[in-house]
C-alpha cells in the first residue's frame, strides 16, 4: 500500500478513536451559528440576509479549532519526525494529513450545512448553493491552515499565533464564499464566485503543501 | 559508506562542536561518546538530516545526504529520545505503519514475529496507551527487527536504555546481524556493550 493511503487510513483511524476531538469542534460550529439567531433579532429577512456569513465565519472558527490537531500530537509522540524522514516526499505526507483532517473537520461541516441553512430560512436553492461554496472552500482552509499549523507545531503560545498567522489568509476564501450567496439572493450568476473558489483551491493544492513541508522542516530543526 | 566532513553545530549560540570528521565502512558500529549536552543528540539529528549542521557536509556513498533525500532516508532507519508510537494504536498497528513509512509493505504477521522477538508478543494487540515505558521502548525498538532489507544504516539514540538485560541482548543480537549483513549502525549508549563488528569510536569534547 502505497504511503498515501496509509497516512489517510492512520490519522483517519486516530480521529476515529479520538473522536471526541473531531465532534468538538463539530459542535463548536453548530453551537456558534445557532447562537446569532437568538442574539439577533429573529426576523426571517435579516436572518435569510446574514446567513452564509454566519456559517462561513463559523466554519473558519471551527477549521482554526481543529488545526491544533492536525500536527501537534504526531510531534509529541514523535511520529512527525519519522514522517519528515519517509521515503517519499514530506509534500506527499503532508497532502494525505491534510487530506483526512479536511475529511474529519471540513467534510462534517459542509455535509451539516444544509440544516444550519434550514435554521435561517434558506430556500431549498439558496442551500445547495451555499453548501456548494462550502464544499469548495473549506479544503482551502484546511491547505491554508496546514501551513500556520507547521509553523506554530512545538510552540507553547501556538494557538494564538495560529489563529494570528492563518485568519487573515482565510479573508479571500471568505469575501468570494460568503459573496456567492449574496449574488445568488440577488438574482445574478454565481459562476464568478464558483470559479474564484474553483481557482484558489486549486492554487492551494499546489502551493501549500510545499509551504508546510518547508515549514515542517524549519519547526523541527 | 558514511562519512562527516568538519561538521559544526551550533545551537542557541553556544558551539557544541566543530571540524568533527569522521569515514565509517561498512559493517561498523560507530559509537558517540560524550557528556550530557556535549551534542550527541544533535549529531545523530544533523547525521539523519534531521538537523542543518552550521557548517561542513553529511556524506552517504560519497555523495552529500541533501542531495539524496527520500533515497537516502529509505536506507535510513532513525530511532530517537521519543519513541514515535501512537498511544491509540496497538503495536502492531504502529509496527506496520512505520514500516510504510520507510517504503516497505509488512504483513501483520512479521510486525507480530518482530514483536515476539522484543518479547512483545503477547502484547502485540493492546492499545501502546496500556503499556510501561520500557515496553514502549521495546515496541519502538521492534522496527529494527522487522524484515527490511533496505535499511543500510541505523541511527539510534541511546537504544539501550531502560531495557531489561533480555532485551539488551536482543537489541545487541540484532545490531549484531545487522552488521553481519554489511550496514552501517551509529549509537550512543552510556552502558558499556561489546558486539562482535568493528567498533568505531568518537568522543565529543564538551
Amino acid at each position: 500500500m502505497s504511503i498515501w493511503a496509509s497516512i489517510v487510513q492512520r490519522d483517519l483511524r486516530i480521529a476515529w478513536r479520538r473522536r471526541s476531538d473531531a465532534l468538538s469542534s463539530l459542535f463548536f460550529f453548530v453551537i456558534v451559528v445557532s447562537l446569532f439567531p437568538l442574539g439577533v433579532a429573529p426576523e426571517p429577512s435579516t436572518l435569510r440576509l446574514m446567513a452564509s456569513g454566519v456559517l462561513w465565519v463559523a466554519a473558519l472558527l471551527a477549521t482554526l479549532l481543529s488545526l491544533g490537531r492536525l500536527f501537534a500530537a504526531d510531534h509529541l509522540d514523535g511520529t512527525l519526525e519519522q514522517m519528515l524522514l519517509a521515503a517519499e516526499p514530506l509534500w506527499l505526507v503532508v497532502t494525505s494529513k491534510v487530506f483526512a483532517h479536511w475529511l474529519t473537520s471540513g467534510l462534517p461541516l459542509v455535509l451539516l450545512s444544509p440544516l444550519m441553512g434550514l435554521q435561517f430560512g434558506l430556500e431549498g436553492d439558496e442551500i445547495a448553493v451555499l453548501s456548494g461554496a462550502l464544499l469548495l472552500g473549506t479544503p482551502v482552509l484546511s491547505l491554508i491552515g496546514s501551513i500556520g499549523a507547521a509553523l506554530t507545531v512545538g510552540l507553547r503560545a501556538g494557538s494564538v499565533l495560529l489563529a494570528l498567522l492563518v485568519l487573515p489568509l482565510y479573508i479571500p476564501v471568505l469575501v468570494f464564499g460568503a459573496a456567492a450567496s449574496g449574488a445568488f439572493a440577488s438574482g445574478l450568476t454565481v459562476t464568478p464566485h464558483f470559479s474564484i473558489l474553483g481557482a484558489l483551491l486549486l492554487a492551494s493544492m499546489a502551493l501549500a503543501p510545499l509551504a508546510t513541508a518547508l515549514a515542517l522542516r524549519i519547526s523541527l530543526e | 559508506m558514511l562519512a562527516a566532513q568538519s561538521l559544526q553545530c551550533v545551537r542557541g549560540g553556544r558551539h557544541l562542536f566543530e571540524n568533527l570528521s569522521f569515514a565509517v565502512p561498512g559493517g561498523t558500529l560507530l559509537r558517540i561518546t560524550g557528556a550530557n549536552g556535549a551534542g550527541k543528540t544533535s549529531l545523530l539529528r544533523i547525521l539523519c538530516g534531521l538537523l542543518l549542521p552550521s557548517g561542513g557536509e553529511v556524506l552517504w556513498r560519497d555523495a552529500p545526504i541533501r542531495q539524496q533525500r527520500e533515497d537516502y532516508w529509505r536506507e535510513l532507519r532513525y530511532i530517537g529520545h521519543l519513541a514515535g508510537v501512537k498511544d491509540e494504536f496497538t503495536a502492531e498497528e504502529n509496527l506496520v505503519f512505520a514500516a510504510a513509512l520507510s517504503g516497505i509493505d509488512i504483513k501483520s504477521a512479521a510486525a507480530h514475529a518482530a514483536l515476539d522477538q522484543l518479547g512483545m508478543g503477547k502484547f502485540a494487540h493492546l492499545p501502546v496507551r496500556m503499556l510501561s515505558q520500557g515496553q514502549r521502548r521495546r515496541v519502538a525498538l521492534a522496527r529494527l527487527a522487522l524484515p527490511d532489507s533496505n535499511a543500510a544504516l541505523w541511527v539510534l539514540d541511546e537504544p539501550l536504555a531502560a531495557l531489561d538485560t533480555d532485551a539488551t541482548d536482543c537489541v545487541l543480537s540484532l545490531i549484531d546481524a545487522r552488521l553481519a549483513a554489511g550496514a552501517v549502525v551509529v549509537m550512543t549508549s552510556h552502558q558499556p556493550f561489546s558486539v562482535a563488528a568493528a567498533l568505531h569510536s568518537i568522543s565529543i569534547p564538551v
